[in-house]
């Protein structure tokens, strides 16, 4: 039975199994609330070992912080009779909306191709395009841009070296969540590496919500819009009579 | 104070949005504009995205033009009648120019079109206005004075069928002009995103020979309604409109209004039409440069589903 159980957990968990993470974050929900501006969460976390490190290259960090997913149109925009109008597009089937990755060092020196593709690490996989290539000329080109586009807006980020390894057991680091977030799930998951090998992993979630007044007028926008529609509409009329009638009593 | 905004989803400093809404409502109020031209390009400047500030626009142009009509309504500035003409024949012609709209979008051009109609009609209304009160400002600026202007001048307009008494304005004229200038506005309305004032206020001017007393308050009159129903089509359909960010935009916006209402009045009409007429040319060169400049990032990223 012991035997029997030993197998099954040598199998679920990646070579090397006797590094084990344990982490913590500084929080595990956002509000929107009014005055959000951003938010920082700390990631931290330690490993934990039943046996002494085992041999090979240094232990390393990297922690990926995901956006929930749309499909995303990529417009190209081209010189058509003397101006720039959009011309070719490409359906991306799914990118997140947020994407971040801390590591403890250079992506190329600590992560191998082959686990990157495994895990989905960095963000060139994990956005899904599949059959782009039908769609327009140098799709490749279209995937680029949305790389780069997200990338100033500060929606994608490449942080390495930010993660910080003590003693090689404890490790954290500060994400930033900008302030044009988007609701719903975010992924957080944690990888230690020997070797560029993946050793350990584990996944947490950040719940991203609107509450208050945000989470009420979102709410009445989407289940009574016709009623959102007049309340908008009766407030504007009422702000603007009850302006027109403030002026008039300051000038009398 | 930074304020995160629900529907639009992005998170905008408050006093920014006050202070936009103000000078737009000035603008609107000294010139009998719903100031829609003007927001929806401010919107998309400072992040907002395009669906919402278009909606978002309408609904903060129904706030500024009824603070901005019941100052009219006070001056005996707004001619019901004509109002009411306009009005239904603009919901008509706003009701062609949604189906329109939607044809453009099913084509995947709507920006381009937007962005075309913006240059074509405010750059040749801008040019017009311009051009013709300049000459009226040269006009009497010569001595001997200006010459004589004539309460009513005679045109093929006046040989139309279906007369009718436009009390406060002091026309007799068919009722087929009117109608058509407010189907053009509506149609145009919609496919704009604005409430037409623009393109309404020198056609009531211009080719009906209102006089401009009334001009004002009548096209503010009839915008509050077709940008009220703009409105609501785009609640229930795309439920883009941000009341959040049109609270604060109509905050600013009607106390604008009635500054810049009682600064037109101080200010000839000539003057008023060079200074609405530089508005008008300078945001259509404006947009015009986006067409023809080369533009830094010729890729754009639009969330969105499959088709």
């Amino acid at each position: 039975m012991i035997r029997a159980l030993a197998l099954v957990v040598a199998l679920a968990l990646p070579a090397a199994a006797n590094e084990v993470i344990v982490s913590g974050m500084s929080q595990n929900r956002v509000s929107i609330t009014a005055d959000f501006d951003g938010s920082e969460i700390l990631i931290y976390g330690a490993v934990k070992r039943e046996a002494p490190p085992p041999d090979g290259g240094p232990l390393e960090v990297i922690v990926t912080v995901e956006g929930p997913s749309t499909p995303v149109a990529v417009r190209r925009k081209d010189r058509v009779a003397g101006i720039w109008v959009n011309n070719a597009s490409v359906h991306v089937d799914s990118a997140p909306s947020f994407y971040a990755v801390a590591t403890t060092g250079p992506l190329n020196h600590i992560l191998s191709d082959i686990d990157n593709l495994r895990y989905g690490i960095t963000i060139e996989r994990v956005i899904r395009a599949i059959g782009i290539a039908a769609e327009a000329d140098k799709a490749g080109e279209f995937v680029l841009a949305l790389l780069r586009v997200r990338t100033n807006e500060g929606r994608y980020r490449i942080l390495e070296g930010k993660v910080e390894l003590t003693e090689d057991t404890l490790f954290r680091t500060d994400v930033v969540l900008p302030s044009n977030l988007t609701e719903g799930e975010y992924k957080v998951r944690l990888f230690l590496l020997r070797d560029k090998r993946v050793v350990a992993s584990q996944e947490r979630v950040i719940g991203v919500r609107k509450e208050g007044l945000e989470r009420f007028i979102f709410n009445l926008a989407q289940q009574q819009p016709l009623i959102y529609g007049l309340v908008s509409l009766v407030l504007a009329a009422v702000a603007g009579w009850g302006a027109s009638a403030a002026f008039r009593l300051i000038r009398t | 104070m930074q304020l995160y905004l629900p529907i639009a989803e992005v998170s905008v400093n408050a006093f920014l949005i006050l202070g936009l809404g103000g000078i737009v409502g000035f603008l609107s109020g000294m010139f009998g504009v719903g100031g829609g031209f003007l927001i929806t390009p401010l919107l998309f400047f400072i992040g907002v995205p395009p669906a919402v500030a278009v909606a978002t626009g309408a609904n903060q142009v129904v706030a500024s033009s009824v603070s901005g009509v019941l100052a009219q309504l006070r001056r005996k500035g707004v001619d019901f009648q004509m109002g009411t003409v306009l009005l239904f024949a603009g919901i008509a012609g706003s009701a062609i120019g949604v189906w329109v709209f939607s044809i453009m979008t099913r084509l995947g051009q709507v920006d381009l079109f937007v962005q075309l109609s913006y240059v074509i009609f405010l750059g040749l209304i801008g040019a017009m206005m311009l051009q013709e009160s300049l000459r009226s400002l040269m006009r009497s600026r010569k001595p001997g004075g200006a010459p004589i202007r004539r309460a009513h001048v005679h045109s093929w307009v006046h040989g139309l069928p279906f007369k009718m008494k436009f009390r406060a304005s002091g026309l007799y004229i068919s009722v087929i002009p009117p109608a058509l200038i407010g189907a053009a506005v509506g149609f145009l309305a919609a496919i704009m995103g604005v409430g037409g004032g623009f393109i309404l206020v020198p056609a009531m001017i211009y080719l009906l020979g209102m006089p401009t007393k009334v001009v004002i308050g009548t096209s503010l009159f009839q915008i509050i309604f077709v940008s009220a129903f703009t409105t609501i089509m785009h609640a229930v359909t795309s439920q883009t409109v941000d009341m959040m960010l049109a609270l604060l935009l109509i905050l600013g916006g009607v106390i604008g209004a009635q500054i810049g209402t009682r600064v037109g009045v101080r200010l000839k009409a000539e003057q008023l039409r060079i200074l609405l007429s530089l508005l008008v040319l300078t945001v259509s060169l404006r947009i015009a440069a986006d067409l023809l400049v080369t533009p830094d990032e010729l890729y754009s990223v639009a969330p969105g589903v499959l088709p």
